[in-house]
């Protein structure tokens, strides 16, 4: 029998060289039809065009730990504008010598989403490890116990400030939001027309007027001598701001979830907070996990609207740093470093929504 | 009833549900307890801000709207100069705001389906670029990238003397895009009310051939006819109205241009990075919409024999526009909204306008409300037309 297989193998016509392999991959995917031939063929022609020049100018002519001086005569990039004034674009104004804060809080927040990217980690456990995490950041950031010297949130800035603004951001408004979803899902009617007046006002206007509001208008609201900081402010602005963008996916979530399980819950003779809090939200809140991320994302990249109220977050560090009679001139190269930043951290994170999203949905 | 109760179980059950435990009276306490907090909470800041008004001497109020604004506005579409009023320099911004927006969610919508439709490409090299450009632009800030299109267009570009020249009449430099425009002529009107006329009678036309579709079966090439209209009756009235070709091209005199038109480097970094960032999102929603349609639809409309481009037309778009109508619409608004980042590269928007006004009169509580009203109004009027159209193309069953 095997032996009459191996013959019969023997004879078996060995399919065209034209279609397997490399050739007949680029058969199939570059030139199966006559457009896609024609496509083929001007992006080729457009790369070619395109990349040498962009590779010489990135890497070979390029200079990255020299002067200023130096790069004034290279033809190419000059990243030294980065490596030069690095711990600048990254911590700002935070104390040169307290500078180990800033990177430890920085090392625990990568630690918390390392072990958060994984999913055999889930646990209350982690929850507990977050919030402890944040308050170790915020302690470390602040100093004034435990012998560190206290820094003023003035001089908070550069990456800090804007994971801080983004983190905080979010795990104030996540409560909000849940809140403000099931009051809009609910039937008492004065709490469902504040909760629907509250977040389509907010989703109605751009997160830069409340950024403003925050900067002129709260002043304005506290009673006379109280004061708090312009960093404070600006981060209230963006948990009311995310917060009614959390309601509306989470009103999503709960609108979800089938009536029966309501209507069982109710049979059980839950009440309503023993009702949303075993059955109902558990469920609702799993089911939007990812397009809680793409909100984590985008509070991250907004974040970088607080250089309009001059709040010194990663982009206002780079901008001064440009703005230095001797850097000038080298924005290309510094925004394309703040790009690559910001692109890792909201591509990884999608990245783990997507993946999530095919894990749950199974 | 009560009663009744009362003598149906004498003492087992109590007379009536206790009123923390009656859902009904519950919700009446709880609601009445939400309005006093918020109004508590209104009242609390209101005092408030009267106390610290009345102590800066501030006065409140819109009044200040007719005063004389006194700063110029680099870019505006209507007449407008320092001596005009703080309502007319508010016009102005929120006529830029417009403009952008307008202009930035046509490219966005066009550029979006094009590099949505490339992302299904059955070509490895057009989906694989797609994909770059959408999760590279995706995730950048909108903000990060006007910067740096900004920075291109007013650093990077030569002075206006060495001008980039890559067409006859057509120049880039640090000041700005100049392009050439039709000297004016008075067959201009008539060319314009040509192209009225068309779309006028294109749309009778559509209704005409679809009522004698319907009666008939027979199939009128609309979409043809409709686009020969559009381009041939102005063009008509321009060959008859003597075929003036004249064209108002910019000139370098001195330090600047002379004549054609100019887009200012702020407005081209403004719409070149909104387009960009946003037809990324648009992108992603065009492709789901397509993919969310099913094969069998398409093998279906196959085995009835229509053509590749009825397909299209009769079965995939009308399907796949009700998924993605929705989630575009909010991309416009984003669009909108994103446009107030103009205040950082200095594109004179509404937002950008009012922050000088608040800055010049310390008017802090109008300006900031005039903003959220314009958006908000924005927002509903494109929420409210998106829903109708959304409604028009909504599957209707029994």
């Amino acid at each position: 029998m095997s032996q009459q297989t191996t013959q019969h193998r023997k004879y078996e016509a060995r399919p065209p060289i034209a279609s397997v392999g490399v050739i007949g991959w680029i058969r199939q995917n570059l030139f199966n039809s006559p457009l896609n031939s024609v496509l083929t063929i001007i992006i080729m022609a457009g790369l070619v065009q395109l990349l040498p020049p962009v590779t010489k100018w990135a890497f070979i002519d390029s200079v990255w730990f020299t002067s200023a001086d130096v790069c004034k005569d290279t033809s190419g990039a000059c990243w030294s504008v980065i490596s030069q004034n690095l711990r600048f674009i990254l911590f700002g104004f935070y104390p040169y010598d307290e500078h180990w804060r800033p990177i430890t809080s920085v090392l625990i927040l990568f630690g918390l989403f390392w072990l958060s990217y994984y999913r055999q980690f889930w646990s209350k456990k982690l929850l507990y490890g977050w919030l402890v995490g944040l308050v170790v950041m915020g302690v470390l950031m602040k100093g004034g116990i435990f012998g560190l010297v206290p820094v003023e949130t003035t001089q908070w800035s550069g990456i800090s400030l804007t994971l801080l603004l983004s983190l905080f951001g979010l795990t104030a408004a996540y409560p909000l939001g849940v809140m403000l979803a099931l009051g809009r899902r609910s039937t008492l009617p004065a709490v469902k027309t504040l909760c629907v007046i509250y977040i389509e006002l907010i989703r109605g206007v751009p997160l830069i007027s409340l950024l403003f509001m925050s900067s002129v208008m709260f002043p304005l609201f506290l009673p006379e001598g109280v004061t708090i900081d312009k960093i404070l402010r600006a981060q209230v602005a963006i948990i009311l701001f995310t917060a009614a963008y959390i309601a509306e996916v989470v009103r999503g979530g709960l609108q979800a979830i089938p009536k029966g399980q309501y209507e069982a819950a109710e049979a059980l003779g839950l009440e309503y907070g023993l009702k949303m809090r075993l059955i109902i939200l558990p469920q609702a809140l799993k089911v939007v996990i990812p397009p809680t991320v793409s909100i984590l994302i985008s509070a991250f990249k907004d974040t970088s609207l607080v250089i309009i109220i001059g709040l010194f977050d990663i982009m206002k560090t780079t901008k001064t740093t440009l703005a230095n009679p001797e850097w000038m001139g080298f924005s290309t190269e510094a925004y394309i470093f703040i790009a690559i930043l910001y692109f890792l951290g909201c591509f990884s994170m999608s990245n783990f929504s997507r993946n999530l999203e095919k894990t749950l949905k199974t | 009833m009560t009663q009744h109760q009362t003598t149906a179980s004498p003492g087992k059950h109590p007379a009536a549900i206790p009123f923390w435990r009656d859902p009904d009276k519950l919700g009446i306490i709880y609601q009445a307890l939400a309005l006093c907090l918020v109004s508590l909470f209104g009242y609390y800041i209101f005092s408030n801000t009267q106390a610290n008004l009345a102590r800066q001497a501030i006065a409140t109020g819109f009044g200040f709207l007719d005063n004389e604004a006194g700063f110029e506005i680099g870019e505006k579409l209507v007449q407008y100069s320092a001596a005009d009023s703080y309502a007319r320099a508010l016009a102005v911004g929120v006529l830029n705001t417009l403009k952008v927006s307008l202009l930035g969610i046509v490219l966005t919508i066009a550029l979006g389906i094009i590099v949505g439709i490339a992302r299904l490409s059955t070509n490895w090299l057009v989906s694989r670029l797609a994909a770059i450009y959408i999760e590279v632009l995706q995730n950048i800030p909108v903000l990060l990238q006007l910067f740096f299109w900004y920075a291109i267009f007013h650093d990077t570009l030569p002075m206006p003397r060495m001008s980039w020249n890559p067409l006859p009449g057509i120049f880039f430099n640090n000041r700005g895009f100049y392009y050439p425009i039709p000297e004016s002529h008075p067959v201009h009107p008539w060319m314009l009310g040509a192209l009225v006329a068309a779309m006028v009678f294109g749309y009778f036309l559509k209704r005409w051939a679809k009522e004698r579709q319907d009666r008939t079966g027979q199939i009128f090439p609309v979409g043809l006819s409709i686009t020969g209209l559009i381009l041939g009756l102005p063009l008509l009235t321009w060959l008859f109205g003597g075929t003036p070709t004249a064209l108002n091209v910019p000139e370098l005199s001195g330090f600047n241009f002379r004549g054609g038109l100019n887009f200012s480097p702020e407005f081209c970094a403004l719409l070149l990075g909104l387009v960009l960032y946003t037809s990324a999102f648009v992108a992603e929603i065009v492709r789901s919409g397509i993919q969310a349609i099913s094969k069998g639809q398409t093998e279906a409309a196959m085995s009835l024999g229509l053509r590749p481009n009825r397909i299209l037309t009769l079965v995939i778009l009308p399907q796949a526009l009700r998924v993605i109508i929705p989630p575009l619409t909010s991309q416009m608004l984003n669009l909108t909204k994103n446009s107030s980042l103009a205040v950082a590269i200095g594109y004179p928007d509404f937002v950008s306008v009012a922050n000088t006004t608040i800055n010049q009169t310390g008017q802090a509580i109008e300006g900031v409300a005039l903003i959220m009203v314009v958006y908000l109004f924005i927002s509903l009027v494109t929420s409210a037309f998106m829903n109708w159209y959304n409604k028009k193309k909504a599957l209707v069953e029994r």
